[in-house]
């Protein structure tokens, strides 16, 4: 459920984004103005969702685990029937092996309220114990949700930081963090970028401290009932990093698992070194852009800053499943009008990477829908013909391989679309059952990587533009 | 003006609505579907003179020839598909995934007919107008619902009317009518407005003095009846034709369907009810008739209990008289640019009046006037009521919970873009001292129409009674939704659908009276 939920959360975007720039042929949808343009979009992106919602959600009807839409009903009823320091904790009322609350407790309150919810439609399905497995309509419904808070709030606290308003940007950060720990993937776009606009006030201190109240306020204020003891704060804290399942699940297209084919990390290293290693190397990845951050803070920057940080969580942090992807996309169809093209070579391979996913959860038709949808919307017919304004936008750099580059665009692009038939119709050969996830896998993580060295580059290049602009004012 | 770049634009508006329909593929099917499925393994499985007599299912072919026709040619590429979809008898209630997908998919590409004659009708009109017709047929939530939920072929069907205007309106009769004939060989039911073709090719193709006269209605008649030798023939050669004629029209049918289409009718056997009740209330003996409306059972026996009974050819006689306007309008000034108008006249009247009427026969006129709807203002602010009217009170096709948002949020959406479709184009042509380049900018196009108070008042809005009304229709629905089974549970379980339809009657009813008088008034 919840990987639909984002994609479509990412989708609206872009449909905001698709409007905005073709008001040659629709300006009579933008001509009364954001609020109704922004409810038409909203009612459209509305109906893609409840339309999907139709088809499975992801592990429907096979027990004994059913799947993520369990999961979100499971703790529903853990948390209706247990007390909060429960909630966490393997006791005999509560078998975490059996779907145990893994989000902060942002999501369990939440979960809690659903579940008083829908205890007073629907009393049978969330009995702790008898209801395993229960599968309704109205839960389905009102579990759909989910995802799309934390992401809402990390994009209410992007644009709070874009109106400069720090503190309110530092809070609402510190909740979507608390709601669910994928948020992380952002934390040091953000850290950098609001240490960087401390450093330069006249009392950077003060502003720092400030920065740093409100944050912990907000933590203590979310983390209340597990406070009172480390034990309880690390119970929690465990459940929240399960380094117990591994670098890496599955074949997720980041560089743990992609250099797996040649290097066995699983057995060469310990858990624990592994974490240290992927640790280090998340880190590293990272420094570049929060370095320029700390040096030259601005809006655009900030951007670029949230997208270098979450491609390097999810090319490199512990433990990445598939749909982070759409974790980098979040930042990248906020810059959607600036990148059109790495936007929509993001997009086509994020969707790519989770393709096999998705046909495991037997969502083939609406991937191919979906994607149809975003690429028409790409391309919605314009003044300009769906090209972006200024024909070759972002070749400043590159431009003595340009033809090299197109042909290798045009291949990669092509040989994705072959691999799409190819994984639908051909079964793998015996001694390798995974091949062909396998190669999906490796072209996805080289276009990710590309795309990672370009906007770290990209957002270098904006230091230089600014500082020779800062030279120029200065002369 | 740029007719040649359009196309692609079509195909992408198509496209959109495609992947919307692709998505809402799982989503529930009437039992329309087995109806659909049962007949391509029909004329799949069994020789051309045993298509109208066989029997396996209770879903006999009741479809004109050419439209068997069509389901033996999707028949061809379902036995592909997967080969128990056209088997007869094992293929009975086959629900498999590759039955529905195939059904659903051979729907939606059906309906580039549908663009096809969309294309044709506006490939020269302007880029404005063209936009606007394009959004309120092409992405039309009427028939997403009638046809892509509910299944059936009617984008399909509407496409030939729609290339049979355009024809007429470029002042090609003959190819006009026989589009139309081919029409009524793929459904009968389209045969609502031949009156009105019958007398507008008279009087436009065929009164040319005598000689030419009579060699173009001679022609005219030879192409229909080509047409209709042509779909019939066969049947006639192997001696079938009575079983056809019998299958197409099946008599005994009542009045009304068991959910009241929103027509004329519903207003009759509601005031029946009102005098059968007051003339009880005044000791008078009445007999309530066993074959209750609200049952959904209608039998033989008349099912009032005051008024007089109504019979088929009354019903004909109505449509026929309420038609009459129309006839001498159509014969005294044949205009081709009124032609539209005419047809979805005769399509109304035919839905107001008819005899056993669905509730989705309202595409049949809905869909047409969508191409003068951009012409006026009067045009589009009836068109917006219309429109919403209509395709509300399709809403009881689709009863289950799983499809309640997504009918809300279709005609949510689709008033919510006629609605500022509408208003951009009229609130352009009533301020012509704003220049083309100003108005590009949302922004400054709200500003100007802000400070311009003419644009304002020429601009599109709905008066008050428009607006009442439509919040009306909220208060039904919220009703029939959660206050009806709130407040009264189980008990009158058929007065929600039984206000839709009485309420939505009354739109209709209006835009039957608009119609008519605009109809009436152009010289």
């Amino acid at each position: 459920m919840g990987k639909k939920k984002e994609k479509k959360e990412i989708n609206e975007k872009v449909d905001v984004e698709a409007v905005e720039i073709e008001d040659d042929t629709w300006w009579w949808l933008t001509h009364k103005g954001i609020g109704a343009t922004f409810l038409c979009i909203s009612v459209f992106a509305l109906l893609v969702r409840v339309a999907v919602s139709l088809h499975p959600y992801s592990g429907a009807g096979s027990p004994p685990k059913f799947g993520d839409y369990e999961a979100q009903r499971h703790w529903m009823e853990i948390t209706l029937n247990l007390p909060v320091l429960e909630w966490y904790r393997n006791s005999t009322g509560n078998d975490l092996s059996y779907w145990g609350l893994d989000y902060p407790p942002l999501t369990a309150y939440q979960s809690y309220f659903h579940g008083l919810f829908l205890r007073f439609f629907d009393p049978d399905s969330v009995s702790l114990f008898t209801s395993r497995g229960y599968e309704t309509y109205v839960g389905l419904e009102t579990t759909d949700e989910y995802n799309c808070i934390s992401l809402g709030l990390t994009v209410a606290a992007i644009a709070a930081i874009l109106s400069q308003r720090e503190l309110l940007a530092s809070c609402l950060f510190t909740l979507a963090l608390s709601h669910k720990q994928m948020s992380v993937y952002y934390a040091p776009a953000f850290f950098s970028h609001l240490l960087g606009k401390c450093l330069r006030r006249k009392n950077p201190i003060h502003g720092v401290a400030k920065l740093g109240l409100t944050v912990l306020g907000t933590f203590t204020v979310v983390w209340w009932p597990y406070l009172h003891s480390t034990d309880a704060l690390l119970g929690v804290l465990s459940r929240l990093a399960p380094f117990e399942r591994g670098i890496y699940e599955d074949y997720v297209a980041n560089f743990w698992c992609t250099s797996s084919v040649i290097i066995k990390w699983k057995r060469l290293f310990s858990v624990h070194s592994l974490k240290f290693i992927s640790l280090t190397a998340t880190v590293l990845t990272c420094l570049p852009s929060m370095v320029q951050q700390v040096m030259a803070p601005s809006s655009r920057g900030f951007l670029y800053g949230l997208l270098n940080s979450s491609f390097a969580f999810y090319l490199f942090s512990f433990q990445v499943h598939e749909k982070s992807i759409l974790l980098p996309l979040l930042p990248a169809s906020l810059l959607a009008l600036e990148e059109r093209r790495p936007f929509k070579w993001l997009m086509f391979y994020g969707l790519f990477s989770m393709f096999p996913l998705l046909c495991r959860d037997k969502l083939v038709l609406p991937y191919f829908a979906l994607h149809a949808l975003f690429m028409l919307l790409y391309h919605a017919p314009c003044g300009h013909g769906g090209r972006p304004r200024n024909a070759r936008p972002n070749n400043t750099k590159f431009d003595y391989f340009d033809s090299f580059k197109t042909f290798m665009n045009g291949f990669i692009y092509l040989s994705s679309f072959i691999l799409h038939i190819v994984y639908l119709t051909m079964h793998p050969p015996e001694k390798f059952p995974y091949l062909f996830e396998a190669i999906i896998m490796l072209i996805c993580f080289y276009q990710f990587a590309l795309l990672a060295f370009y906007t770290n580059v990209k957002q270098w290049s904006l230091l230089e533009h600014s500082t020779t602009e800062e030279e120029k004012k200065l002369i | 003006m740029e007719s040649s770049s359009s196309t692609p634009q079509l195909l992408w508006f198509f496209a959109i609505a495609a992947c919307v329909k692709l998505l809402l593929i799982p989503a529930y099917y009437s039992t329309d579907f087995e109806v659909h499925r049962h007949w391509l393994a029909l004329t799949h499985s069994l020789p051309l003179s045993n298509w109208y007599a066989d029997e396996t299912s209770p879903w006999t072919l009741d479809y004109p020839p050419f439209f068997a026709c069509f389901e033996r040619f999707l028949s061809i590429f379902a036995h592909y598909i997967d080969p128990q979809i056209v088997d007869l008898h094992n293929g009975l209630n086959y629900r498999a995934n590759s039955a529905i997908y195939f059904l659903r998919i051979s729907v939606i590409l059906s309906d580039l007919w549908l663009l096809y004659g969309v294309y044709r009708l506006t490939k020269n009109a302007d880029v404005k107008r063209r936009y606007l017709i394009w959004v309120l047929i092409v992405w039309s939530p009427a028939l997403v619902i009638v046809d892509h939920l509910h299944f059936q072929y009617n984008g399909f069907l509407l496409g030939w009317l729609l290339l049979s205007i355009s024809f007429l309106q470029e002042g090609k009769d003959l190819m006009g009518g026989f589009l139309f004939a081919v029409l009524l060989c793929f459904k009968h039911l389209f045969a609502v407005a031949a009156p009105v073709y019958f007398v507008y090719l008279l009087r436009h193709y065929c009164w040319k003095g005598l000689v030419r006269g009579f060699s173009r209605l001679s022609v005219l008649g030879a192409v229909v009846v080509a047409v209709f030798a042509a779909a019939y023939g066969p049947f006639l050669y192997h001696g079938q034709i009575q079983q056809v004629f019998n299958r197409m029209f099946p008599f005994g049918r009542g009045l009304c369907h068991a959910y009241w289409a929103p027509n004329f009718w519903v207003f009759y056997i509601i005031l029946d009810k009102v005098f059968s009740f007051f003339l009880k209330k005044f000791g008078f003996s009445i007999q309530i008739p066993a074959a209750s409306f609200t049952g959904g059972l209608v039998g033989d026996s008349s099912p009032f209990a005051v008024l007089p009974k109504i019979s088929p050819s009354t019903t004909l006689i109505m449509v026929l008289l309420a038609l009459s306007p129309c006839f001498i309008k159509a014969w005294t000034n044949p205009q081709p640019r009124m032609v539209a108008r005419w047809i979805a006249y005769a399509y109304t009247c035919g839905f107001l009046f008819g005899w056993h009427v669905h509730e989705k026969a309202s595409l049949h006129f809905v869909i047409p006037l969508a191409i003068v709807a951009v012409q006026s203002l009067e045009d589009a602010k009836h068109y917006f009521m219309l429109s919403i009217v209509s395709c509300y009170s399709l809403f009881p096709l689709l009863y289950e919970a799983q499809e309640y948002p997504i009918k809300v949020l279709l005609l949510l959406l689709h008033s919510i873009l006629m609605w500022l479709g509408f208003s951009t184009k009229f609130t352009r042509a009533s301020a012509p001292n704003t220049t083309v380049t100003a108005k590009k900018k949302g922004a400054q196009s709200k500003s100007i129409e802000s400070s311009s108070p003419a644009a304002e008042k020429g601009g599109f809005t709905i008066g008050w009674v428009g607006k009442s009304y439509l919040l009306g229709l909220l208060l039904v629905e919220i009703w029939g939704q959660f206050l009806h089974p709130y407040l009264l549970g189980d008990k009158f379980p058929f007065v929600p659908l039984m206000l839709i339809s009485t309420y939505c009657a009354f739109g209709i009813m209006y835009s039957w009276i608009w119609q008519l008088r605009c109809i009436i008034s152009t010289a």
